[in-house]
């Protein structure tokens, strides 16, 4: 009975570890009604900064993107930086120049020096993108959804492209937050149908399981999808999801450490990783199907 | 009224009582709280038992809470682990009357207000009285450090099959000392820093900051204090099994001198991570190395003692291979304390110095969040794993025979054990698997953990029935166990 029951173990993780990846099956395109080209003034001025309410103080008013970067509009800045040569194809990814950073010989700090690096891969299944030569496209009914499977550089590249900046933490958390102390971007309570969430029982996770799929930008906004009723999560400011669905890649780069900070907690997080304050990090390199980001200027 | 105050008497004045106190306090606090977390919350209990009993979940407070649910649970551990010691170990009765009754006194208010602050609204009284909890559980431990002085003339024992020094100084009394007074100087060190953050109400989860290049020496002194208090707890545990298994012999005069030097060597390591960081962690490995060594010197005396007792008892003087490992797993509560010591080795300490040793090729390549869940995961583990032995232990000391010594043995080792390895591979899942292809491994571990963890639980809910339905008996075990008071190993008490 005991080895009985530990080969069915063995067996059952086996077969989940041999599981290959979920490819992007989308639900259709949905139209959430919130234009991605948008964005927004956040006023400079003082905020309650973190967990425990700091003072924070905005030097000077800036704008942000009312979503997330979406797979259409990455895939016009690709096309566009493979025609200037602004970005280049390297074996199986898009990559792009960098500065490097200044190295301070940290304990697990790693040298990021001048050069070029990875911006997207290319061989990934769960990159929405459909390649034809030098020319992207986003895959189908994902036009809207967030860019993902791009890394810091990449998100940088194309901030800067379009003439703005990845935003600091402290710009992505006024907009977020408002001038209150609130701990989600919408207000005090987490439910369910106001954000995309691990298990938050949204319309895609009905269809993919439990970690879900991304939501289009935009989709908490209090409308009905076929029945499915969203509650707004736009910020004070009207910023869209800053909550849940993609962490978002920000700007700072700390002193004695190559890592780079992502916010907002995503679709395969708990719904405690999407208080406002709750921070993520990767190398720059990193990308992953939870992960995107948006733009300051 | 004479048998409430029998029953009170055995709760809160013998040794057996006042660990099932201990237990079943744990027991009930998980159960509570474990519905506001988990696949309770998935299920919708979550916000049932926040409806019912009013609870407050401040977002912003959520580390806070935990910190205060873990110590209120941490308190019950050290207490438990005391009413064994005090039992154990040689000393004189009103000192064991003593320490016990104050450190129960402790750990009651410091659980009870902690927990009502914590989850029930912020009244400032009920802040106080958890802290005032704390500190008496510290005292009770000031209370016994003193009482273990292993160089009082009446503790010195000339048993030559027990390690000891030419001057007769008893060395597992030594290892018992050294453990409490790092434990007592561990507690200073998470005090200090915690009355900064806490009193600021400015909590932090120590594996979130776990990345920052540059940590306090606020920091540093927290992350140390529950590293330490934890392998400490372990340590103690490791003594008392030991103890219970009479360990002696050669083996025993190897394992307590390594004990006292690791034990010293992990605690001074700890503590010197606040000012010399990067050494510490060397001499915390330099320092881990014998302990891991005497324990498992003990677990091979257990073995071969609970495997020979059986054998012998079958009249079996020259056993196969094959009829010696029969005989060790007859008996699940002997075999699974030490059992469990040996799993904590593959999917704690072993895991463990993989992470170290691969962190910044590994480990450091993956999202913070990720590295995150292996570092919750792998202390989670070594808590729970330590709990399933003190459980193991006790259902040894109450008495339990026969087939629901079985059953309850093997289901606690097999379920646990189910639950703990599937934890392992769900913090280590990134090695086998990408973001995007996890989610049928995720199910799987979680199904798992949970099919293990509630099956334990329920394990443990029926044990506590039993001894429930045993309490409302006029003359159940509860009285015998009373009237068997001090027990056997007690009668070494001094006069």
């Amino acid at each position: 009975m005991r080895q009985f029951l530990l080969a069915s173990f063995l067996l059952l993780m086996l077969t989940a570890g041999c599981a290959g990846p979920t490819l992007p099956v989308s639900t259709g395109h949905v139209d959430t009604g919130v234009d991605p080209e948008t964005w927004v003034r956040i006023p400079a001025g003082p905020f309650a900064l973190g967990q425990f309410n700091d003072p924070g103080v905005i030097g000077t008013d800036f704008e942000i993107m009312v979503t997330p970067v979406t797979v259409a509009q990455y895939a016009r800045y690709l096309n566009d930086a493979l025609a200037a040569g602004t970005a280049r194809i390297e074996g199986n990814q898009v990559v792009g120049p960098y500065k490097g950073d200044v190295f301070h010989g940290h304990k697990h700090e790693e040298r990021i020096d001048p050069g070029d690096y990875v911006q997207i891969p290319l061989d990934a299944p769960e990159l929405r993108l459909v390649r034809n030569g030098n020319a992207f496209a986003a895959l189908p009914s994902y036009e809207n959804h967030p860019m993902t499977m791009v890394s810091w550089f990449g998100a940088r590249a194309y901030c800067e492209a379009i003439g703005g900046r990845l935003p600091m933490q402290v710009e992505w958390e006024k907009a977020a937050r408002g001038e209150d102390s609130r701990p989600f971007p919408w207000g005090d309570t987490l439910n369910r149908n106001v954000a995309n969430y691990y298990n938050s029982s949204d319309i895609f996770e009905k269809a993919f399981g439990k970690a879900g799929d991304t939501t289009p930008v935009g989709f908490y906004n209090g409308r009905s999808y076929d029945g499915y009723v969203t509650l707004d999560n736009a910020s004070p400011y009207g910023v869209y999801d800053m909550a849940g669905n993609v962490w978002q890649w920000t700007a700072d780069i700390t002193e004695g450490m190559h890592y780079r900070f992502l916010r907002g907690g995503s679709k395969a997080d708990y719904g405690y990783m999407l208080r406002i304050w709750t921070r993520n990090n990767a190398g720059p390199a990193y990308y992953s199907p939870n992960i995107g980001f948006r733009c300051v200027r | 009224m004479r048998d409430i105050r029998d029953r009170f008497t055995f709760l809160f004045t013998s040794t057996k009582g006042l660990i099932l106190v201990g237990i079943a306090s744990i027991s009930l606090v998980t159960a509570l709280f474990g519905f506001l977390s988990g696949p309770m919350e998935e299920f919708g209990v979550r916000d049932f038992m926040i409806r019912t009993f009013g609870i407050s979940l401040v977002p912003a407070e959520r580390e806070g809470r935990i910190i205060m649910l873990y110590h209120a649970i941490a308190m019950a551990v050290v207490a438990i682990e005391t009413y064994v010691i005090t039992s154990l170990v040689k000393m004189r009765r009103e000192h064991q009357a003593t320490i016990n009754s104050t450190i129960t006194f402790g750990f009651l208010l410091s659980m009870i207000f902690g927990l009502i602050f914590a989850y029930f609204g912020h009244n400032y009284v009920f802040h106080g009285l958890f802290i005032t909890g704390q500190a008496i559980v510290f005292f009770a431990g000031v209370m016994l450090a003193w009482v273990l002085w292993p160089w009082r003339a009446g503790y010195r024992i000339d048993d030559a099959d027990k390690a000891r020094t030419r001057g007769g100084v008893d060395l597992e009394r030594v290892a018992f000392f050294v453990m409490a007074v790092a434990m007592l100087g561990s507690a200073i060190f998470g005090a200090v820093p915690g009355s900064m953050f806490g009193n600021g109400f400015r909590t932090f989860l120590a594996e979130d900051v776990v990345r920052d290049p540059v940590k306090t020496p606020m920091q540093l002194a927290i992350i140390g204090h529950l590293h330490i208090m934890l392998a400490l707890i372990a340590v103690a545990l490791s003594l008392i099994i030991g103890r219970s298994f009479d360990f002696r012999g050669r083996l025993h005069k190897i394992a307590m001198p390594l004990m006292i030097a690791g034990t010293l060597i992990i605690t001074l390591g700890v503590w010197m991570v606040v000012p010399f960081e990067r050494i510490a962690h060397v001499i915390i490995n330099v320092g881990s190395f014998p302990v891991l060594i005497a324990s498992l010197l003990l677990v091979y005396f257990g073995w071969r003692q609970t495997a020979n007792a059986r054998l012998a008892a079958r009249g079996l003087a020259r056993p196969s291979f094959g009829q010696r490992v029969v005989a060790l797993l007859g008996d699940p509560l002997r075999f699974g304390t030490l059992w469990q010591m040996v799993y904590m080795n593959v999917v704690v300490t072993a895991l463990g110095i993989f992470m170290a040793i691969r962190l910044d090729e590994v480990v450091r390549q993956w999202p913070h969040r990720e590295e995150r869940v292996a570092l919750t995961g792998h202390w989670h583990v070594l808590s729970g794993i330590i709990a399933t032995i003190i459980l193991l232990y006790y259902a040894d000391l109450a008495g339990l025979k026969g087939r629901a010594r079985q059953v309850f043995g093997w289901v606690v080792i097999v379920a646990s054990d189910l639950a703990f390895g599937a934890v392992a591979l769900f913090e280590t899942k990134r090695l086998y698997v990408s973001e995007s292809a996890q989610q049928s491994l995720v199910d799987m571990a979680i199904l798992l953990t949970d099919i293990g963890l509630a099956t334990v639980l329920a394990t443990l809910g029926i044990f506590l029935g039993w001894r429930l339905i045993d309490l409302f008996k006029r003359n159940g075990r509860w009285r015998q166990e009373l009237a068997a008071r001090p027990t056997s190993s007690e009668q070494e008490v001094l006069k």
